[in-house]
């Protein structure tokens, strides 16, 4: 029996969001013969545009449509949501900071089975899905087994999809609103109140060529130095991952990833940083990327140009100091 | 105010080269130095900063084996009041509603205002927390990078979204956050510390205890199993420099002059 599939469909100034059409390619990975019905919530026209460019994708769009939604929240939306999906869907989300605030609670509130972060589908048997995710930041994959013949949410992961360009849907909006808020919008017990843009720092990275781009494995602050030499001795800037700013060893502004800069450098030194998906997914542009790390199974080897498998607290100081020689010469 | 932390005892990613054992049934845990789950370490860091200025208490919970209780003991010395251990032969192979179900009937035994989780663990799932507040019926945020105490019914939250820009809510009590990395700085927990709660008593309580049903949770319980462990296909991957460290350097050097990398 045919899947029925709802994509969540995320979006912003009336733009649907790259994941839209990744999610299509779930679908058809999942199931080659499933339905596929986007479901948009939003507010007038802003909505409207996001249903009329993914419409010709699907072959169904359900949009929820209400001024509360103006700025879409989980907990706002995950009640309506449970209101106009039928049991025993399979139900898609992007795996990223609005999936993981909806999702779970969703699972749990249609009762179907939750299987987070998707990376790859490997077929249907008997109810039962099978699935790729990653562990362990991506040092390690598992197939993983879920009874989605009651239904299920499913997180998929961000890029690990190439969003599926044919049109090949049929392209109708159904209004779902009525069914949707007929007993209400939630009781607020979670308001937004506004967003704090992110602060801009002393050194815009999105505009650098050159990254030199530090992580954990720096260790400690006191090597920070080593880091500062070797992007001077280049001629780039300093950015980071995420533990690095969590340490507070560098500023929020320097950070690498889908929850900090995006950015499209020519060169991207990639020292001491594994790879999460988190990071990568801050990387634009194809830059020529190099990873050294101690790590051979890091992640990043697998996305990088060229590697080096040594400690970055051995190394660079010797490459700094072989630059500025040659420099100097 | 009462704060409830859910923690995991996972293997430290940052000391630990994760590989996949022989038959493919699990990760190689030999020689693994194991941890409290980064994420949680923060949660416990921020329950602890609330008590101390609002006053009330902290509790650290963990579903896990006997082994769990040295990370229970751990976030104990680092400040926590109360630690509690959910411990049975039934919780074994829950997937995360099966925990999320466990740590449900754990709270409903007490009188909590506000229950903390880390963002995400090990296995990257990030289900646990919004799993409870969907069966606990309270609201839930992820990704919690700020906290402040209104009063004893409500506070101001933020959650880290993309492009490091960030959502701020005022959210009633009680409620369930998820924390993000970074929003606090947690202390180092000394020797003395953990001398100090060394012998202290940390209860285990059983299926029974809670109340559940030994079938509906566990592995029997789970609609999602893992099936195995294995290494990707890896792609081409990058073309990784060897030889003596002159010739990688040369070699890298090179590279970077060609691609621009050097001004």
């Amino acid at each position: 029996m045919a899947q029925q599939v709802f994509a969540y469909i995320i979006h912003k100034d009336g733009v649907a969001d790259d994941t839209a059409l990744e999610l299509i390619a779930a679908a058809g990975k999942l199931d080659p013969d499933a339905s596929v019905t986007a479901v948009v919530a939003g507010d007038g026209s802003e909505l409207d545009s996001v249903c009329n460019e993914v419409a010709p994708s699907f072959d169904e769009v359900w949009k929820i449509d209400n001024p509360a939604l103006a700025y879409v929240t989980a907990e706002v939306l995950r009640p309506l949501l449970v209101r106009i999906l039928p049991k025993h869907g399979i139900v898609l989300v992007p795996h990223d900071h609005f999936g993981m605030d909806l999702a779970p609670g969703l699972s749990i509130k249609l009762d179907a089975a939750y299987l987070p972060d998707a990376v790859d589908f490997e077929g249907i048997d008997n109810g039962k899905l099978k699935a790729v995710r990653e562990e362990y930041t991506g040092q390690v994959s598992t197939h993983v087994l879920s009874d989605i013949s009651e239904g299920a949410v499913i997180t998929v992961r961000p890029g690990s999809f190439k969003a599926d360009e044919r049109k090949s849907g049929e392209g109708h909006v159904i209004d779902k609103t009525a069914q949707a808020v007929e007993s209400g919008l939630p009781v607020g017990a979670r308001r937004f109140l506004e967003i704090i843009e992110a602060e801009v720092g002393d050194v815009d990275i999105t505009k650098s060529d050159i990254l030199v781009s530090v992580g954990r494995g720096i260790e400690d602050q006191d090597n920070m130095e080593i880091i500062f030499e070797l992007a001077e001795a280049m001629g780039g800037d300093v950015s980071c991952s995420r533990p690095v700013v969590d340490a507070k060893w560098l500023e929020k502004s320097r950070q690498v990833g889908t929850s900090g800069q995006t950015v499209k450098p020519k060169v991207y030194m990639a020292l001491g940083i594994s790879g999460a998906f988190q990071h990568v997914g801050g990387l634009k542009g194809s830059p020529f990327v190099i990873a050294i790390n101690k790590n051979p199974r890091a992640p990043i080897f697998q996305v990088a140009d060229v590697g080096i498998v040594d400690d970055i607290l051995d190394l660079i100081p010797e490459i700094t100091e072989r630059i500025n020689e040659l420099k100097s010469a | 105010m009462e704060i409830l932390v859910c923690i995991k005892r996972v293997p430290d990613s940052s000391e630990n080269e994760i590989e996949v054992n022989k038959d493919g049934t699990d990760i190689e845990r030999d020689d693994l130095v194991y941890s409290v789950n980064e994420w949680d370490n923060y949660a416990v860091e921020e329950a602890i900063q609330i008590r101390d200025k609002v006053g009330g208490s902290v509790t650290v919970v963990s579903v896990g084996d006997e082994e769990a209780e040295e990370v229970v003991r751990r976030e104990m010395a680092m400040g926590a009041d109360k630690g509690i251990l959910l411990s049975d032969d039934a919780f074994e192979g829950s997937d995360g509603k099966g925990i999320a179900a466990i740590l449900t009937a754990e709270v409903k035994k007490g009188n909590y205002d506000l229950i903390l989780t880390g963002a995400q663990a090990d296995d990257g799932a990030a289900q646990v927390g919004g799993m409870l507040a969907a069966m606990l019926d309270w609201p839930f945020a992820s990704l919690i990078n700020f906290i402040e105490i209104l009063d004893d019914k409500k506070i101001k939250v933020g959650r880290e979204i993309a492009g490091g820009n960030q959502e701020m809510y005022e959210i009633d009590l009680p409620c369930v956050l998820s924390i993000q990395t970074g929003i606090n700085e947690p202390r180092y927990v000394s020797i003395r510390g953990i001398r100090k709660v060394a012998s202290l008593e940390i209860p285990v309580h059983t299926a029974t205890d809670l109340g559940i049903s030994p079938e509906s949770v566990g592995e029997a319980g789970a609609k999602t199993k893992c099936l195995d462990y294995f290494v990707p296909e890896l792609g081409d991957g990058a073309q990784i420099l060897e030889g003596s460290t002159d010739e990688i350097i040369d070699k890298l050097i090179e590279l970077l002059r060609a691609k621009g990398g050097i001004k």
